[in-house]
C-alpha cells in the first residue's frame, strides 16, 4: 500500500461545486423488484468527481468527528478530486478494511453526513457514496494493484477472532498490520457474518463482501469456516491447547426474538434471520439449483420496522409474493430502518401497516392463513422520550397472509457463554466488556453486537479496532 | 474439506460413511449431531453420529436416503469429500445413573440409540435394548448391539421377518408392565417416539426423546428448529435434541417436518433424473 502523505501540498484555492447533491443512480422499482441484482448501481467516476468537488475541504472538518472509526473524510474526498484514485483508497483503508460494504450499508445520514458542514443546507456531501465509489474502483483493479494495508513485523503472538462478521475482520485487520498471526473462527460455511446471511444481494453484493475478505486473506489472515467456538473448541481451549494468546469474540447477536403469541410455529412462520439465511447464505432463491428451499408466499406480513424488517419484505416482493405488508405497531416516524430503505421498500410496493400489532397467526392444516392484528395508539411520551404504543380496545381485524416474517431482532446467542462459565455477562445475557472490548476473563475480548446488542456495521468494526488495540498492549505487556 | 475413508450399504435405503473429521471427532459425544453439506450448491442438513474414534479423527454417520440431500450422500465413494462438517452440535444425550433403562431405535434411529446405548452400559446402567424396523432388509446394527454389554436386545419388525412380529411399544409395555424401568429413551420417527412416549406415560415412566426438526445452520442463529415442550417454544439444536417425551407437542413437529415436502420431492426428482447411476 503506498505511503499516505497526510498533508495534502499546497494547491492553488480551488473553488467547491454548488451544484446540488449527485443523485445516486438507481434501477427502476418495477424491474429491481423481481430479481436480487443490486438496486444502486453506484456512481461513474464524472459523477464521483462531481460530487466531491461539492466538498469544501473544511479547514476543521467535522465530517470526521461523525464516523465512528474517524476515516479521513477530507484527505479521501482531496484524493478523488486530484484524480489519485488508489492514493484515495489507501486512505480508507487506513481506518476500514471494509470500505464497499460501508459505504454502501452504512446509516451515512446519522453519522459522518449528519456532521458534514454542508448537512445545514440539507445537501451534505454523499460521503458513503464516494466510499462506495472508491471501494469498488480498488475491487475492480487486478488482485495485484489492489490497496493491501501493510503488515507489521512478525510480533511471534498468534490471536484467535471468533466470528467473522465485521466486527471479527476489523479486529483480524487490525491485527495482522501490527504483526500478529490471526485466525479468524467462523460457525458458518461461509465468513461475513450479517454482512453474508443478512442483508440482501440486492443490497449489498456477495462477491462484493467475499473480494473485500479476500484482501484480508492477502493480509495472511487465516479464514477457518465450519468451527463453532463453544462446540469445537471451547475459549479455555483455544487459550491452553490450540496455542492462541489471545482470543477476540465478536460472535455478533443472533438469536432470534418470537412474538409469543399463539400460531407461531405453523408453518409459513419465519425469523427473518431464517428466512433471510435461507435466501442470503443458502441462495433459496435460485432453489433448484441450489439445494435449500423456502416457503415462497402469495401473501406476506412482515413484522417489524428496523433495516432487518424492510430486508425480509424486499426480498418476500422479490420471491415473488403478490402482496407484501409491513406490521409496525408504532408509526413510520417511529420506524428504526433508514429512511433510505423505508423509501426503497414503498417504491417496490411494500404496503406499510402502521399502527397494527399481531396477537394471533391463524392456521389451518398446519400452514398459515391470516394474522390477527389489532390497531394502535401512541400513549404520552416516555423517560426514554419514546410514545408507547397501547391497543386500540375492539379494533381487531384479520390481514390475509400465508406467511409470517418476524423480524423483532435478537438477543445475545448463548453458546460461548454456556461453555465459559467464568465469562462475565450482562444481565441481559451480553457479553460484558469494558470500553476497550476487555471482558474479566485474561487474553479475553469482545466488541460488536455480542457486546452491544444489534448496532450496526460500522460500529461493530470500530469495537472491533479498539479491542485490536487493546490485545496488542496486552500481548505487549505479558511479553514484559 | 472432509474426505471420506470408508462406506458401505445397509440395506436398500441406509448407508453407513466414515469421514475423517478430526478436530470435531475429539469432542463428540453421545446424542449430539452435527451439521454438514455435500457440495457449494448443498443444503445443510443435520445428523447424527453412531460412532466415532477420537484418536483416529473420523466420525461414522447412518443415514437413510430420503430426498436430495441423502441421495446425493449414498452416491458419495471412498475419496470423495463432503464440504462442510459441523459440530459436534446439540446437547449430548444424559447417559449417567439412568438406573433400569429402555432405550427404543426404531429404523435409521437406531444408528442414534447405538452409541447412547453404549454410553450408558459403559457408565454402568442396566441398559435393554429394543430394535425395530418394518422388515429383515432395514434392521440395521443387530450384530453391533448383540456386542454390547446389554442386559437384553429385543428386536421386532413389522411382519416378523426378523425377531418378534410386533411395534416397539409392544415390548416397551411389557418392560413398562414389569415395573421393569426407572428410565426410557426412543429414537426414530417422530410417530414412533410419540407412541412410545403415550405408552410410557400410562406406566409413570419417564421417557427421552431425541427430535428430529428441520434445520439451517444448527447453532441457534434461526429458529427453523423450533419445537413446543411443555407449552414453551425450544430450539431443537441448542436446547436439544433430547428433551422430556411427555411434554413434547409430536402433532407440531410432525406438521413441522411437512413444511417443504413438495419442494424436497421437486429437487430430488430433478437430482434423479440428472444422475444416471440411479440406484
Ligand atoms: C438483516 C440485517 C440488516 C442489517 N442492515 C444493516 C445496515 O444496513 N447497516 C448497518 O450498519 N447495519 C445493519 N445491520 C446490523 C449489522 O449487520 C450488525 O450490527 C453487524 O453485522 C454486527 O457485526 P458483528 O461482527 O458484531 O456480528 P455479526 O455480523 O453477527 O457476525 C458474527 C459472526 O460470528 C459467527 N459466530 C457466532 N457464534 C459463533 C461461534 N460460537 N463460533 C464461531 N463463529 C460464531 C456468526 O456466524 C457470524 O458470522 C443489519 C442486520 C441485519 C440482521
Ligand atoms: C438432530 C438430528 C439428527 C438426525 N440424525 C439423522 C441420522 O443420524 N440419520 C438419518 O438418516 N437422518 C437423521 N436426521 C434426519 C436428516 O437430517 C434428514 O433425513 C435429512 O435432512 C433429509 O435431507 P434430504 O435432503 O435427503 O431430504 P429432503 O426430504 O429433501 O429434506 C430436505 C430438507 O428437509 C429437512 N428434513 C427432512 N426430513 C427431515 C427430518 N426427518 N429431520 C430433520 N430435517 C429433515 C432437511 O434438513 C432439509 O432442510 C436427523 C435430523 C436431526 C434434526
Ligand atoms: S465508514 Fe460509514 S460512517 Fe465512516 S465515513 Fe464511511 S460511510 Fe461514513
Ligand atoms: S465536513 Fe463536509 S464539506 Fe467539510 S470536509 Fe467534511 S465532507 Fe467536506
Ligand atoms: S437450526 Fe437454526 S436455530 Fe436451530
Amino acid at each position: 500500500m503506498p505511503p499516505v502523505d497526510d498533508t495534502p501540498a499546497e494547491k492553488p484555492r480551488r473553488r467547491p461545486s454548488r451544484a446540488p447533491r449527485t443523485p445516486m443512480p438507481e434501477r427502476d422499482a418495477s424491474e429491481r423488484a423481481r430479481d436480487f441484482a443490486e438496486v444502486s448501481l453506484g456512481y461513474s467516476e464524472e459523477q464521483a468527481v462531481a460530487e466531491a468537488n461539492r466538498c469544501l475541504q473544511c479547514k476543521n472538518p467535522t465530517c470526521i468527528e461523525g464516523c465512528p472509526v474517524n476515516i479521513d473524510i477530507k484527505s479521501f474526498i482531496a484524493r478523488i478530486i486530484d484524480g489519485e484514485y488508489a492514493a484515495g483508497v489507501a486512505v480508507l483503508k487506513q481506518r476500514n478494511a471494509l470500505p464497499a460494504a460501508c459505504g454502501r450499508v452504512c446509516p451515512q445520514e446519522e453519522q459522518c453526513e449528519a456532521s458534514c458542514v454542508l448537512a445545514r443546507t440539507k445537501e451534505p456531501v454523499a460521503i458513503g457514496r464516494l466510499e462506495r465509489w472508491l471501494g469498488d474502483f480498488d475491487l475492480a483493479c487486478d488482485l495485484e494493484h489492489r490497496c493491501v494495508p501493510e503488515v507489521g513485523e512478525p510480533s511471534g503472538a498468534s490471536v484467535a477472532v471468533v466470528g467473522s462478521g465485521p466486527s471479527g475482520l476489523a479486529c483480524a485487520g487490525e491485527l495482522r498490520r501490527r504483526g500478529h498471526a490471526v485466525t479468524v473462527f467462523e460457525s458458518l460455511h461461509a465468513p461475513g457474518g450479517v454482512l453474508t446471511y443478512g442483508i440482501p444481494e440486492f443490497r449489498l453484493p456477495k462477491s462484493i463482501v467475499q473480494a473485500e475478505i479476500e484482501m484480508l486473506r492477502v493480509m495472511g489472515v487465516e479464514v477457518v469456516t465450519d468451527v463453532v467456538v463453544g462446540a469445537t473448541y471451547t475459549l479455555d481451549e483455544l487459550l491452553a491447547e490450540e496455542g492462541f494468546d489471545a482470543v477476540f469474540i465478536g460472535s455478533g447477536a443472533g438469536l432470534p426474538l418470537f412474538l409469543g403469541i399463539p400460531g407461531e410455529n405453523l408453518n409459513g412462520v419465519y425469523s427473518a434471520n431464517e428466512f433471510l439465511t435461507r435466501v442470503n447464505l443458502m441462495k433459496a432463491y435460485e432453489f433448484p439449483a441450489y439445494d435449500t428451499p423456502v416457503w415462497r408466499g402469495r401473501k406476506v406480513a412482515v413484522v417489524g420496522g428496523g433495516n432487518v424488517a424492510m430486508d425480509a419484505a424486499r426480498t418476500a416482493k422479490r420471491l415473488g409474493a403478490e402482496e407484501v405488508f409491513l406490521v409496525y405497531r408504532r408509526s413510520e416516524e417511529e420506524m428504526p430502518a433508514r429512511r433510505e430503505e423505508v423509501h426503497h421498500a414503498q417504491q417496490e410496493g411494500i404496503e406499510f401497516k402502521m399502527l397494527c400489532s399481531p396477537l394471533e397467526i391463524l392456521g389451518h392444516d398446519g400452514f398459515v392463513t391470516g394474522m390477527l392484528a389489532t390497531r394502535m395508539e401512541l400513549g404520552e411520551a416516555d423517560a426514554s422520550g419514546r410514545r408507547a404504543p397501547m391497543c386500540v380496545v375492539g379494533s381487531e381485524f384479520v390481514i390475509d397472509c400465508d406467511t409470517v416474517i418476524v423480524a423483532l431482532g435478537t438477543k445475545a446467542n448463548p453458546l460461548i457463554a454456556k461453555t465459559a462459565p467464568d465469562l462475565a455477562l450482562t444481565r441481559r445475557g451480553y457479553i460484558a466488556a469494558n470500553d476497550h472490548g476487555a471482558t474479566n476473563k485474561p487474553g479475553v475480548f469482545a466488541g460488536g453486537d455480542i457486546v452491544t446488542g444489534s448496532a450496526t456495521v460500522i460500529l461493530a468494526m470500530g469495537a472491533g479496532k479498539k479491542a485490536a488495540s487493546a490485545i496488542d498492549r496486552w500481548l505487549a505487556e505479558r511479553r514484559g | 474439506m472432509f474426505p471420506i475413508i470408508r462406506q458401505r450399504q445397509l440395506s436398500e435405503s441406509v448407508f453407513e460413511m466414515d469421514v475423517e473429521a478430526p478436530a470435531v471427532a475429539r469432542k463428540a459425544k453421545a446424542g449430539q449431531f452435527f451439521m454438514l453439506r455435500v457440495d457449494e450448491h448443498g443444503e445443510r442438513i443435520p445428523l447424527t453420529f453412531s460412532d466415532w474414534s477420537p484418536s483416529d479423527g473420523w466420525i461414522r454417520f447412518i443415514f437413510m436416503r430420503v430426498g436430495k440431500t441423502t441421495h446425493q450422500l449414498s452416491h458419495l465413494v471412498v475419496g470423495d469429500s463432503l464440504t462442510d462438517v459441523v459440530g459436534p452440535l446439540g446437547v449430548p444425550t444424559h447417559v449417567e445413573g439412568v438406573g433400569r433403562v429402555a432405550v427404543v431405535g426404531g429404523g435409521v434411529g437406531a444408528a442414534v440409540a447405538y452409541p447412547v446405548a453404549r454410553a450408558m452400559a459403559e457408565a454402568g446402567s442396566d441398559v435393554t435394548v429394543i430394535l425395530g424396523a418394518r422388515n429383515r432388509e432395514l434392521l440395521i446394527l443387530e450384530d453391533e448391539f448383540r456386542a454390547l454389554p446389554l442386559k437384553e436386545l429385543v428386536v421386532v419388525t413389522d411382519d416378523g421377518s426378523a425377531g418378534r412380529r410386533a411395534l416397539v411399544t409392544e415390548p416397551l409395555k411389557e418392560l413398562c408392565e414389569a415395573s421393569a424401568l426407572d428410565h426410557s429413551m426412543a429414537i426414530g420417527p417422530a410417530i414412533m417416539m410419540k407412541f412410545c412416549a403415550a405408552t410410557a406415560r400410562e406406566f409413570g415412566v419417564p421417557i427421552t426423546v431425541s427430535l428430529n426438526p428441520i434445520m439451517v445452520d444448527g447453532t441457534g442463529m434461526c429458529g427453523a428448529c423450533r419445537v413446543s415442550v411443555a407449552g414453551e417454544t425450544k430450539f431443537g439444536c441448542v436446547d436439544g435434541p433430547d428433551f422430556d417425551g411427555h411434554a413434547v407437542d409430536f402433532e407440531e413437529l410432525m406438521s413441522r417436518q411437512r413444511v417443504y415436502s413438495d419442494l424436497e420431492r421437486e429437487a430430488d426428482a430433478d437430482f434423479s433424473r440428472e444422475c444416471s447411476c440411479h440406484r
